[in-house]
This record gives structure tokens, C-alpha cells and sequence, in this order.
């Protein structure tokens, strides 16, 4: 048994057929062939899967495609305009904020989400904000600096 | 002329983070292939029970499978998991891919689905049904020692997998010489890397070339292409080996594993690429554990504080298995067991013991981590017992900066160092005087605050190969192009450490051009075709001496070329980064033209070889070791035992700094993993043998807001061991800080009488501390 879907990542709109119970990251992945974003856990905890629905970071291991039908998702591939990288993406390159990466593309989405709501934060703010990813590389304090980069430069 | 711009040595953003934050970088899970079929594999509920049957009818029959295999189908076409190291008394089980007739750990693969799909392949795993008859389970090491206990093996009849003793100096003499014996116990308690790629592989086997092609998520795809044809039967030079973007690898992912060798197996049998990628529940029960080691110490010392030497008996818990390296580790803790003290002798007796649990092998450190942490705790408890000033004891052992090269009480020669270098400035960084006086103020309001160190040293870039089992050299190839750009080929293969810039650094320093007509390939065996791969701190040290060689022998050849096209003689040619010129005449010629004439071949000198291209094997004549000094400040919350780490201090010497944007991280990222051994990580199987840190909600490794504001410094002492003195960073920070972050809570604790107390320090276990030093309850 499969149902259709109708989701818009990053402004294009994908038309499915698929089991209800594949996840989103899947749909993501498989579907749309967009790779940047990871499956670290299947748990909703490492957060390497995150990605914005509606505007919202979410899990995308722990969400149904079906439950993203009808929705706007963004995903790290869509963050950069052209050549020219999105802010927070600029800010994980200059600021060392990464290593592995693997962590990376969820890591940014959840930052993208943490400025919205919160332009200025101060290092707890940012510490806090990104508490649902986890990174083994960096010991978070260059993602830290990466993040304050990124607020800066939006904010001028 | 333009002027070049130096690169090396400058804080630089990384070349390949680009593909990285874009989202458009290729790990092994993203991976495609036409007519890819998917691997699942069933693992064992039990630690340890004999397999009376097995029934795959019902998975067979599932829409979407394409077949199922167990351990009789396999085994006998897959050769055993490699274990590298030889020991004289090593007793070992033979480690089929998947469980023969028993299964021996939580997680052991019994049999493998492959199938159309991810989805459906794990669905068939539940349609497998198994008959299993559990047996009497071990799984603590020194429990396993005792006699009449459960044998983890039943066909090795003992627990025991070997032994191994490191005595050097005169013990007796030492300890008859001491004033003092002190004893301590400490457990250095079994950690789960947690990369957060989990494992993964993909096998492609062409029947036509007869040639097999393995992405697999690794640290070491040429050691792999050494020691797989024995496994597969596919030769070595038709056999690839490609480490993509590897998501983080910590030492765990410097192994060869059954699931690869299954893997390239089904490819070969089913005439199809097959796909494993494992979940995290198998990652953290099935990759290879770190430390589990027990140990008794006795220190002898005298009662000014010198020490003369230190036994140790230890038992290392090594699971079920022996994998690669896995009884290699702990006599690295021996081997280091000296820390960065002058001591008349030493003596290690271990034990690695068998236990119904995953193997453990190299995390992070790999067993450097175990050896600093004993003797950094041994230096806080001798000071504590002596009423001496825990500084003062460590500098009056320290080796000092004259009696380098040194060979220590292990057996080992270090290179170079200068340990009170580093004290003295950490000590400055931290505003040691204040801080004494912070702790004094705080303790006078009733605070449970601590102060610790640790000045460690570690052994890095491993190694000359006859300290290694399969060569400790590394190649490099470099190629300058008809086009002028510059391909850098490495043998070892990095995985978020960055060598792509780093390695881009040096080349354009040396070459005189930019950076972006550089490009580094690693971790694929048919493009970096030869190498050793990366782990032990080792890839800059060599893997750029390896590239620094090749290019001067690619200068030497161009400036015979040179000669020529100038019409001067070779001797009259000076070559500067960028151009190689005549002095005293207005002849210059630069890369770009030369390369194009070597190529194209039609002016070059009689005999001249045409092409710019040249390759090398560095061999180093000694490790490296790396040292320094880390300050840690704590407050303890009495009432609920949480550790607060107020200051932060490191100061590590890993000789010159190509990148030190990137050392920072190497850094800090080791500093979290050391936190996390420190404060919250802990390895815990219960009493059967289930593995009750399956995931990430069970095993706590740092979040962002654990991580204390930090104040790194350096100091920089060349190594001699190759000719950058570059010495290594990769495990630094987690050698180094996991013993000052429990000297100071020890320290913060020891108003209370608590002289020790093992690891991991969470809540619970301070709390605990507290309620057993105090008459009071305390107040909650």
C-alpha cells in the first residue's frame, strides 16, 4: 500500500508515491536524492537528520513523510543562494566549526532556526539552542564561534 | 617578482569544507549503485549460547528478499577477523564473520538478510527464527579470572588471553630505597567511541575484471587492502579500497570487520553491489569499545616527593574477540606508564581477559589515555599523602629539557620536551596565584571547589615500522600537471583532520603557488594508492614529510630542466618558490612553463625523464611525543554532586603549528571526549550481558553546554623524529584532560577525607563520595 505526497523541498515540489511508514529523512534522501542530510541515531537524538518543516526544525528520523505532506522543507542543499553560502554555512567554514561534517548539515539547520528566533544570542543562548545535535569532532566550541559569526553578519 | 605569500603556519579556514556545509559531500550511505541490494544483519539477544538452529524460511519468503545467509553459508568462504599483533602466549578463538555454533556477546551476527530494500531487509530480520539454548554468562574481566567462573570460550579452556610483562630498572632497589609505598586502585571504566556516522559499506565485485571495490567507512583503507584478499579471496592489486567522506572515526574505525568481508562475500556470490549501513544500536554494541582496564598501583616513593618507581598490575577487560590491535592497547598503557618522569623503575604484569562482550580496541588515545591518568592521579595522591604541594612533586620528576633524547624506566626513548616549559605557562595563563586564592575564599564560604592538573606526555606519529606490525612509514606522491596545478597524493587518510589544507599549506609554500591549484586525494587505494593510513596522531608527521620529500626531488629534477631551457649550467640555477632563476642574469623560468616543456617533452636534456611527478616513503627513525600542561577548576554542588568546571586551562606542545585554526579544534575536540570519560561516559553491561548503552539517550557523550570556555596556549619544541618537528595533536587533548578534570574534583572533594574516586564522576557517584565523607546528611 503506498500514498501519495506532495512536498516542497527547498521550492521544488516532489510528487510521490510512498510507503507510509518511510520516514522523511528517507524521502529526503532516496527520493529526492538530496544526500546532505544524515542519519546519525534513528532516534531523534543526534539531531544529524534536522531539517525545517514549516519554517520549524525537526527530526527528520523521527518524522513520516506523510506527516510532511502538503509541507515546506528546507534542507541544508537549499540554504546557499547560488555560489554565495548562507550565513550560518559561512560562519561553520570560517569559524573550523566543523570537522567530520557529518554532523554538520543538521547542526547549521538547527542554528538557521536558533538565529530566527533569537538574532543575538550570547554563548549559553547558542549552547542551548543546538542542544538537540550532537558533534564528537569539534567539542562544540568552534560551532560556538560559528554561530556568533553568523549572527553578526546577519545582523549588519 | 610577486611576493609569496606564506601559508604555512597561519590560521587557516579548510579547503574541503565547502562540499561539507553545502550538504553535497559523499559518505557511504549516499552511495549509489544500479541494482544495489541491501544488507541487514541479525545479531545475538544473548551474550553467550549455543545455536541449535536456525530457521530463514519465513525471511526468505518476505516480498523483497533476496536471500538469507547464516554462519554455515558463509564462514567458510569469508577467512577469520585479522587480529595483527603477535604476543607469545596469545590464545585465541577463531572469529568467523558470523557466529558458528555459539554466540559470544550481545550483538554477535548470526545471520544476514540482503534484500531490495533498507526497510525490507530489517523487516526479514524479525521473520528469522533462532534457536538458541543460553549459557553461563562472564562479563567482568576479574570475575573471569577466578577459578570455577564461566569461560567466554568453553573450547580455549581459559579466560586468560595472554600476559605481558614490562620490567625495566631495578625494582627491588627502588623500593627498598623508598620511604613510602603507596598503593592505589583505580578502574578506567570502558567507553563507547560514538563517531556519529555509524559503520557502513557498500562492495561492488566485477566479474568480468574478477575485481572487488569497497567504500566502507574507515580510518585505514590501505591496511585494509592488505589484509582483506586472505578474507575474500580477491588478490590485493584487484582489490579497491575507498574510504569516502568518513563521518568521524576516533580510532574505531581503525579495524577490519567481519560486515566488511560479508559484505564484499555477498557481492561476489549474489553478482550484485550490496549496501550495509548499521543503526546506532549496532554501533554502540558492536564497534569496538575503548579502555577497560583494572589496576593495582604501588608507587615507591621518597618523602620529598621523589618517585622511584611505579608497579602496576593490571587486567584489561577485552571482550569476546580479539580485533585488530585489541591486545595491543593496553601495553601501551605500560609503555607509557612513566608519564614525563625520570623513574628508576617500572613494572607492569597485565592480564587481558575474555568476557562474554564486544571486543575492545584503539578509542581515542588508545591506551596512553589509561597510563596518564594513573600516573596523574598518583602524582595528586602522593602529594595528598606526603603534605606536599602537587606541582612541586611533579617538578621535581619531571625529565628535564637537557636529558632529551631520554630513555625512560618503559623502555622508550622521547625525542624532545620541556615539561616545566609548559607548567610554568599553563600555571601563568591561569593566574595560578588567584586561583589558589579563589579556591581559599571558597572553601572558607563552605564551597567545594578544586583545583587539578595534569602534565602529561603521550607517544604519537607512529611509528618506525619496527615498532609497527605492517610498516609505520608513509608515502606520498606529488604531480605537478602539464596545466602547473599540483595533484597531492597521501597514503594516509583523513577524516575530518584536515590534511587537505594542511597538506595544501605546505605544497604551496614550497611550490610558490596558490593554494587553489592544489588538490589532495586521500582514502581511495586506486588514486592514493599506497599508504598506512591515519590514526596515532601520525598523519601530518609523516604523510607531510612524505609530501615535502617528493617535492624536492621534483625541484631537483626541474632544475636540471631548468639549466637547459636557461642555458646555464645546473650549478648557476637558484630555485625560489615560484621560478627558478640565474643570478647575474635576467634569466628566470617559472613552474608554469616548465612543466609544460617536461611534458610536452620536445627541449629536455638527453636522458632527462619527461614529466614532473615524483613519489616517497618516509620512514621515521623514532615516534613522536607530544606533552603539556592542563588546569582545571571545579566547583562541586554539595547537595546534588554536579561538577561546574569553572577554568579551563591547556597548554600543549605539539611542536610546530601548520594550521593552528585547526590544532585548536584537534584540541578542543579531544578536550570534549575527555570530559566525557571524566564526567558522564560510561560502557554498562549488565549482569547477563545486555548492553544497556545502546544509544544515544544511554550514553552521554558532551553536549555543547557542557563544555567549559577554554584558554589554550602552546609552547612549541620541535621533534627530532622528522624534519618539521611536528609532533602530533589528534589525541592530545584527550590524553591530557581527563586526569586534570579528576585531580580537581578529587581536589575539590579532599576537605572532605575522599582521596579517590573512580571514573566517570556523574552526580551519583559524587554524591555519593560526599555522603560517605560526611557525618551530616547534606542538605538537599
Amino acid at each position: 500500500m503506498k500514498t501519495l505526497v506532495s512536498i516542497t523541498v527547498n521550492g521544488t515540489v516532489h510528487r510521490e508515491e510512498v510507503e507510509p511508514r518511510t520516514l522523511l529523512v528517507h524521502f529526503l534522501r532516496e527520493h529526492c536524492h538530496l544526500t546532505g542530510t544524515h542519519v546519525g541515531c534513528e532516534t531523534s537524538i543526534c539531531g544529524a537528520c534536522t531539517v525545517l518543516l514549516n519554517g520549524e526544525a525537526v527530526k527528520s528520523c523521527a518524522t513520516l513523510a506523510v506527516q510532511a505532506d502538503g509541507a515546506q522543507i528546507e534542507t541544508v542543499e537549499g540554504l546557499a543562494d547560488g555560489d554565495k553560502l548562507h550565513p550560518v554555512q559561512e560562519g561553520f567554514w570560517k569559524c573550523h566549526g566543523l570537522q567530520c561534517g557529518y554532523c554538520t548539515p543538521g547542526m547549521i539547520m538547527s542554528s538557521v532556526q536558533l538565529l530566527k528566533r533569537c538574532p543575538n544570542p550570547t554563548r549559553e543562548q547558542i549552547a542551548e539552542g543546538i542542544e538537540g545535535n550532537l558533534c564528537r569532532c569539534t567539542g562544540y566550541s568552534h560551532i560556538i564561534d560559528s554561530v556568533e559569526y553568523a549572527a553578526k553578519k546577519m545582523g549588519s | 617578482m610577486a611576493k609569496i605569500k606564506q601559508n604555512v603556519g597561519k590560521a587557516m579556514p579548510r579547503v574541503e569544507d565547502e562540499r561539507l556545509v553545502k550538504g553535497v559531500a559523499t559518505y557511504v550511505d549516499d552511495m549509489k549503485l544500479p541494482g544495489l541490494l541491501h544488507a541487514a544483519v541479525l545479531r545475538s539477544p544473548y551474550a553467550h549460547a549455543k545455536i541449535k538452529g536456525i530457521d530463514t524460511a519465513g525471511a526468505k519468503a518476505l516480498e523483497g528478499v533476496v536471500d538469507v545467509f547464516v554462519g554455515a553459508d558463509v564462514n567458510r568462504h569469508c577467512g577469520v577477523v585479522p587480529c595483527c599483533v603477535e604476543m607469545p602466549d596469545l590464545v585465541q578463538p577463531k572469529h568467523t564473520v558470523l557466529a558458528g555454533k555459539r554466540a559470544y556477546f550481545v550483538g554477535h551476527p548470526v545471520a544476514v538478510v540482503v534484500a531490495k530494500d533498507r526497510y525490507i531487509a530489517r523487516d526479514a530480520l524479525d521473520l528469522i527464527e533462532v534457536d538458541y539454548d543460553p549459557k553461563d554468562v562472564v562479563v567482568d574481566a576479574e570475575a573471569a579470572l577466578e577459578e570455577g567462573s564461566p569461560l567466554t570460550h568453553p573450547e580455549l579452556k581459559t579466560n586468560v588471553a595472554f600476559t605481558w610483562t614490562l620490567e625495566n630498572g631495578d625494582l627491588k632497589a627502588a623500593f627498598d630505597e623508598a620511604d613510602r609505598v603507596i598503593t592505589q586502585r583505580m578502574r578506567h571504566q570502558r567507553l563507547t567511541p560514538s563517531p556519529i556516522e555509524p559503520r557502513g559499506c557498500v562492495a561492488s565485485f566485477h566479474a568480468g575484471e574478477e575485481s572487488m571495490t569497497l567504500w566502507t567507512s574507515t580510518q585505514i583503507p590501505h591496511l585494509i587492502r592488505t589484509m582483506l584478499p586472505d578474507m575474500i579471496g580477491v588478490p590485493e592489486n584487484k582489490l579497491r579500497i575507498v574510504a569516502p567522506e568518513v563521518g568521524g572515526g576516533f580510532g574505531a574505525k581503525l579495524n577490519l570487520y567481519a560486515e566488511e568481508a560479508l559484505c564484499c562475500h555477498l557481492a561476489k556470490r549474489m553478482g550484485a553491489p550490496i549496501k550495509w549501513i548499521e543503526a546506532r544500536r549496532e554501533n554502540a554494541g558492536t564497534m569496538t569499545h575503548g579502555r577497560d582496564q583494572v589496576g593495582d598501583y604501588e608507587v615507591a616513593v621518597k618523602k620529598d616527593g621523589t618517585v622511584l618507581a611505579i608497579k602496576a598490575k593490571t587486567v584489561a577487560d577485552i571482550g569476546s574477540y580479539l580485533q585488530l590491535n585489541t591486545p595491543a592497547i593496553p601495553t601501551l598503557t605500560g609503555s607509557m606508564l612513566s608519564g614525563c618522569y625520570n623513574l628508576k623503575a617500572i613494572r607492569m604484569d597485565l592480564k587481558g581477559v575474555y568476557t562474554h562482550k564486544m571486543s575492545t580496541d584503539a578509542y581515542r588515545g588508545a591506551g596512553r589515555p589509561e597510563a596518564t591518568y594513573t600516573v596523574e592521579r598518583l602524582m595528586d595522591i602522593i602529594a595528598y599523602e606526603l603534605g606536599l604541594d602537587p606541582v612541586d612533586v611533579r617538578k621535581r620528576n619531571f625529565i628535564k629539557p637537557d636529558q632529551f633524547p631520554f630513555n625512560t624506566a618503559c623502555g622508550l626513548t622521547y625525542d624532545s620536551g620541556n615539561y616545566a616549559g609548559a607548567l610554568k605557562k599553563a600555571q601563568r595563563l591561569a593566574k595560578w596565584p588567584q586561583l589558589l586564592k579563589q579556591r581559599d575564599e571558597s572553601r572558607k564560604k563552605g564551597a567545594l571547589f578544586g583545583i587539578g592538573l595534569s602534565t602529561y606526555v603521550e607517544i604519537c606519529a607512529l611509528g618506525p615500522s619496527s615498532m609497527m606490525s605492517a610498516g609505520g612509514w608513509e608515502w606520498g606522491c606529488v604531480r605537478m600537471e602539464i596545466s602547473g596545478k599540483v595533484t597531492v597524493l597521501t597514503g594516509v587518510t583523513p577524516h575530518g583532520q584536515g590534511q587537505e589544507t594542511s597538506f595544501s599549506q605546505l605544497v604551496s609554500d614550497k611550490f610558490g603557488i596558490p593554494m587553489k591549484d592544489i588538490t589532495v586525494h586521500s582514502g581511495d587505494t586506486a588514486t592514493a594508492h599506497y599508504g598506512r593510513d591515519t590514526y596515532g596522531s601520525r598523519a601530518t608527521a609523516l604523510g607531510g614529510t612524505a609530501i615535502l620529500m617528493s617535492i624536492d626531488k621534483i625541484i631537483a629534477k626541474a632544475t636540471t630542466l631548468a639549466a637547459h631551457l636557461m642555458k646555464v649550467s645546473r650549478k648557476k640555477v637558484v630555485y625560489e618558490p615560484g621560478r627558478f632563476h640565474a643570478p647575474g642574469t635576467d634569466k628566470s623560468i617559472s613552474w608554469n612553463e616548465l612543466a609544460m616543456e617536461a611534458y610536452v617533452a620536445k627541449n629536455i636534456p638527453r636522458n632527462f625523464e619527461p614529466g614532473l611527478e615524483a613519489s616517497s616513503f618516509f620512514e621515521p627513525e623514532n615516534c613522536t611525543y607530544p606533552f603539556g600542561t592542563h588546569i582545571v577548576a571545579v566547583e562541586v554542588d554539595r547537595a546534588t554532586g554536579e561538577v561546574k568546571i569553572v577554568k579551563y586551562v591547556a597548554v600543549d606542545d605539539c611542536g610546530p603549528l601548520i594550521n593552528p585554526l585547526l590544532v585548536e579544534g584537534q584540541v578542543q575536540g579531544g578536550i570534549a571526549h575527555s570530559l566525557g570519560q571524566a564526567l558522564f561516559e560510561k560502557t554498562v553491561y549488565d549482569e547477563y550481558g545486555q548492553l544497556l548503552t545502546g544509544e544515544f539517550m544511554d550514553y552521554a557523550i558532551a553536549r555543547a553546554k557542557d563544555i567549559p570556555e577554554y584558554t589554550l596556549g602552546h609552547t612549541v619544541t620541535p621533534s627530532p623524529s622528522n624534519p618539521m618537528g611536528i609532533k602530533g595533536c589528534g589525541e592530545a587533548g584527550t590524553i591530557g584532560a581527563t586526569p586534570a578534570v579528576a585531580n580537581a574534583v578529587i581536589d575539590a572533594l579532599s576537605p572532605l577525607g575522599v582521596t579517590h574516586v573512580d571514573l566517570p564522576l556523574t552526580p551519583e557517584t559524587v554524591w555519593n563520595a560526599i555522603q560517605q565523607h560526611t557525618a551530616q546528611p547534606a542538605v538537599a
